[in-house]
C-alpha cells in the first residue's frame, strides 16, 4: 500500500474511530461507575476517617493526623494477624499445590469413570466456605467429631484432641479445612493444564530413553509453569482475604491466636467500634493488596 | 503403546477410590448429619450413619420459616447477577471491540476484583446505615452487583473475543447498531460462555458470607448468615445447620456438575481454557 493510499483511509476512518470510541465509553461507563462506586469510595472514606479518632461512642472525630496509623503500626496484635495470614499463605499454598499435582497426575490416565472422578473431586471448591467451615468445626469436635475418633482407630488407643480449643491445633484445623476445600481448585487447573501439553515432545522424550522425572522436570513442568503461577496467584490473594472458614472454626480464638487480617478488622471495626482505627487498618491493607496486584498483573500478563 | 499389566488399573482405581473417600468425607459428614435425629448429632463416639433416617430436620427448616433466608439469597443472588450481566456485557464488549480504556482499563477492573472483602463492606456499611439501606434487598443487590461485575467483565471479554469478528463487520455493513450487533451477533455467538459465566457468577454471590453478615439483620438474611445465627454461646442447632447446608449446597452441586466443561475457565478467572 502507498503512503497516498494509506493517508487515505486514515482520514476517512477517523471520524468513524471516533464514533466508535464515543459508543465504546457508553457501553463501558454504567459499569465502570457502580465499579468506582463500591471500590473507591470505600478508600476514599476509609482515607479521610483514617485521620480522625471517630468510635462507636464518639461519632463526631476531630483531627489527629497520622496517630491512628503509629498506634496500627506498633499493635502487635496487628502484626500478629498480619504474620498469622502471611503463615497460612506459606504453609497451606504450597500443600494445595503439591496435592493438587499429585491429584492431577493421577488423574491424568484415561480411564474409565475418570470423569466422573473428577466430577466428584471438584466439590469441594464449590461449596460455600462458610458451609465448609461450620462442617470441619462439628468434624473437629472432640466429643461428637469424627476426627478424633479416626485418629483414635489410626493409633489404636483414645484420643482427645482440642483441635479449635489449643492454638497450634486450631491453626492446624484451619490449615486442614482449607487444604481440603482448595486443592480441588489446583487439581483441575493443573490437570487442565497437563491436557495441553505437547504430545509430540512427551513421546519424543519417551523415545529418546528420557526417565520419567527428566521427562516430567525438563518438559511437563516448565508447560505447565503459566498456570502454576495463576493458580498460585489466584490462591494466594484469596487467602490474604481468608474470613469465612476460620470465623466459623475459630472466630479468630481462643484469645486472638488465630486472627487473621481481615478478623482483625472485623473485630475492631464491628464489635470494639473502633472506627478510625479499622478504617486505617483498611486503607494500609488496600494500599499494599492494590500496589502488589497491579505489579503482579502487569508482570504476568494475563491481560494479554 | 505398551500394553500395562491388569494389576496397574486395579492399583489406579483403589487410589482413586480412597483419594474419594477422603476428600467427600466432610460431604458426606453434612449430609449424614442432616438426617441425624438431633439427639443422635450428640452422640459419642459419633455415628457414622443414621439408625432412624428423616427429613424433620428439614421440615423444622420450612416450619420455622428459616427457608426464608435462601428465598433472601436467591433475590439478591440472582437479581445481581442478571444486572452484573447485563452492565459486565456491555463494558466487556466496548473492552473487546471498541478498545474502551486499553489494556490498563482491563487490569484495573481485574485488580478490583482481588481487594479484601472487609476493607470494602466496611465502609459501605456505615455509609448504609446513614442512608438506610442496611437489612434491604437493593443495599445487597447494589454491593453484590459491584462485586459481581470484575469477575463478569473479565470472563465475558474472554469469550467475545472468542467471537469471530467477520461475523459482527458484516452485521455491521448490512446496518445494524453496536448495541444491534453485540444483542443479534454477539451474544448468541457466546451464548454457552455467558451463561456459564452468569451461573458462577451466581453461585459466588449464592455462597458469600461476610457482606451479609455485615449489612443484614433480620429482614434479608441470607442462607450463610442462617446458619451463622445457628451457633449460640449456649448451644448449637446441628441438625439446623446440616439441613440448611444440604439445601445451600445442593442446587451448587448440581450447576457445578451440569458446567463441567466451563468448570476451568470459570473459576480461573479465564487464565485456563479447559
Amino acid at each position: 500500500m502507498t503512503d497516498a493510499v494509506l493517508t487515505q483511509t486514515k482520514l476517512s476512518s477517523r471520524s468513524l474511530k471516533t464514533g466508535r470510541r464515543a459508543i465504546g465509553w457508553r457501553f463501558a461507563t454504567p459499569a465502570i461507575a457502580l465499579i468506582l462506586l463500591i471500590g473507591l469510595f470505600p478508600f476514599f472514606w476509609s482515607l479521610a476517617v483514617s485521620f480522625q479518632n471517630i468510635t462507636g461512642s464518639n461519632r463526631a472525630g476531630i483531627w489527629v493526623g497520622l496517630a491512628n496509623y503509629e498506634r496500627l503500626l506498633s499493635d502487635l496484635r496487628f502484626w500478629a494477624a498480619f504474620g498469622r495470614t502471611l503463615l497460612i499463605l506459606a504453609v497451606a499454598l504450597p500443600l494445595e499445590l503439591i496435592f493438587g499435582l499429585l491429584l492431577a497426575l493421577h488423574f491424568q490416565a484415561d480411564r474409565p469413570f475418570k470423569r466422573l472422578f473428577v466430577a466428584l473431586l471438584v466439590l469441594p471448591a464449590v461449596v460455600s466456605p462458610m458451609v465448609a467451615g461450620s462442617m470441619w468445626r462439628l468434624m473437629f469436635d472432640h466429643k461428637f467429631g469424627p476426627i478424633n475418633q479416626i485418629i483414635a482407630w489410626v493409633a489404636g488407643e483414645p484420643v482427645v484432641l482440642l483441635w479449635v480449643i489449643k492454638p497450634y491445633l486450631a491453626f492446624w484445623a484451619i490449615i486442614i479445612t482449607e487444604v481440603w476445600q482448595w486443592t480441588p481448585f489446583m487439581f483441575v487447573l493443573i490437570l487442565a493444564a497437563l491436557a495441553n501439553v505437547d504430545r509430540e515432545q512427551l513421546e519424543a522424550a519417551e523415545i529418546d530413553g528420557a526417565g520419567r522425572f527428566r521427562v516430567f522436570f525438563k518438559i511437563v513442568l516448565p508447560a505447565i509453569m503459566p498456570v502454576l503461577a495463576i493458580a498460585l496467584l489466584i490462591r494466594g490473594l484469596d487467602v490474604f482475604r481468608i474470613f469465612d472458614a476460620v470465623w466459623q472454626l475459630t472466630r479468630g480464638g481462643p484469645g486472638n491466636k488465630t486472627e487473621t487480617l481481615s478478623i482483625f478488622m472485623y473485630i475492631r471495626g464491628f464489635q470494639s467500634f473502633d472506627t478510625s482505627y479499622t478504617a486505617a487498618a483498611v486503607v494500609l491493607v488496600l494500599f499494599v493488596l492494590s500496589v502488589a496486584v497491579t505489579l503482579i498483573l502487569k508482570r504476568l500478563r494475563i491481560a494479554r | 503403546m505398551r500394553k500395562t499389566p491388569l494389576w496397574h488399573g486395579i492399583v489406579w482405581y483403589g487410589v482413586s477410590i480412597a483419594i474419594l473417600l477422603v476428600m467427600l468425607f466432610p460431604i458426606y459428614w453434612m449430609f449424614m448429619v442432616s438426617l441425624k435425629l438431633p439427639e443422635e448429632i450428640f452422640a459419642s463416639p459419633p455415628v457414622w450413619f443414621p439408625s432412624q433416617p428423616q427429613f424433620g430436620n428439614f421440615a423444622a427448616l420450612f416450619n420455622d420459616g428459616d427457608v426464608w433466608s435462601l428465598w433472601n439469597s436467591l433475590v439478591i443472588a440472582g437479581v445481581s447477577t442478571v444486572v452484573a450481566m447485563v452492565l459486565g456485557t456491555l463494558c466487556a464488549y466496548a473492552i473487546v471491540r471498541f478498545n474502551t480504556g486499553g489494556e490498563n482499563l482491563a487490569i484495573w477492573i481485574l485488580s478490583q476484583r482481588m481487594l479484601p472483602p472487609i476493607a470494602i463492606v466496611f465502609p459501605i456499611f456505615l455509609a448504609y446505615a446513614n442512608l438506610g439501606l442496611a437489612d434491604s434487598y437493593f443495599g445487597l443487590i447494589l454491593l453484590y452487583t459491584a462485586f459481581a461485575l470484575p469477575y463478569v467483565i473479565w470472563m465475558m471479554r474472554g469469550y467475545l473475543q472468542d467471537v469471530p469478528r467477520d461475523l459482527e463487520e458484516s452485521a455491521e455493513v448490512d446496518g445494524l447498531s453496536a448495541l444491534g450487533v453485540l444483542w443479534k451477533v454477539a451474544v448468541p455467538m457466546a451464548r454457552n460462555g455467558l451463561i456459564a459465566t452468569a451461573i458462577f457468577a451466581f453461585i459466588f454471590s449464592w455462597n458469600e458470607f461476610l457482606f451479609a453478615l455485615i449489612l443484614t439483620r433480620t429482614e434479608v438474611i441470607t442462607f450463610t448468615v442462617q446458619i451463622s445465627q445457628y451457633f449460640g454461646s449456649q448451644s448449637t442447632f446441628w441438625a439446623k445447620i446440616g439441613a440448611m447446608s444440604v439445601l445451600g449446597t445442593l442446587p451448587v452441586f448440581i450447576a457445578v456438575t451440569m458446567l463441567q466443561r466451563y468448570l476451568v475457565r470459570g473459576i480461573s478467572m479465564g487464565a485456563v481454557k479447559g
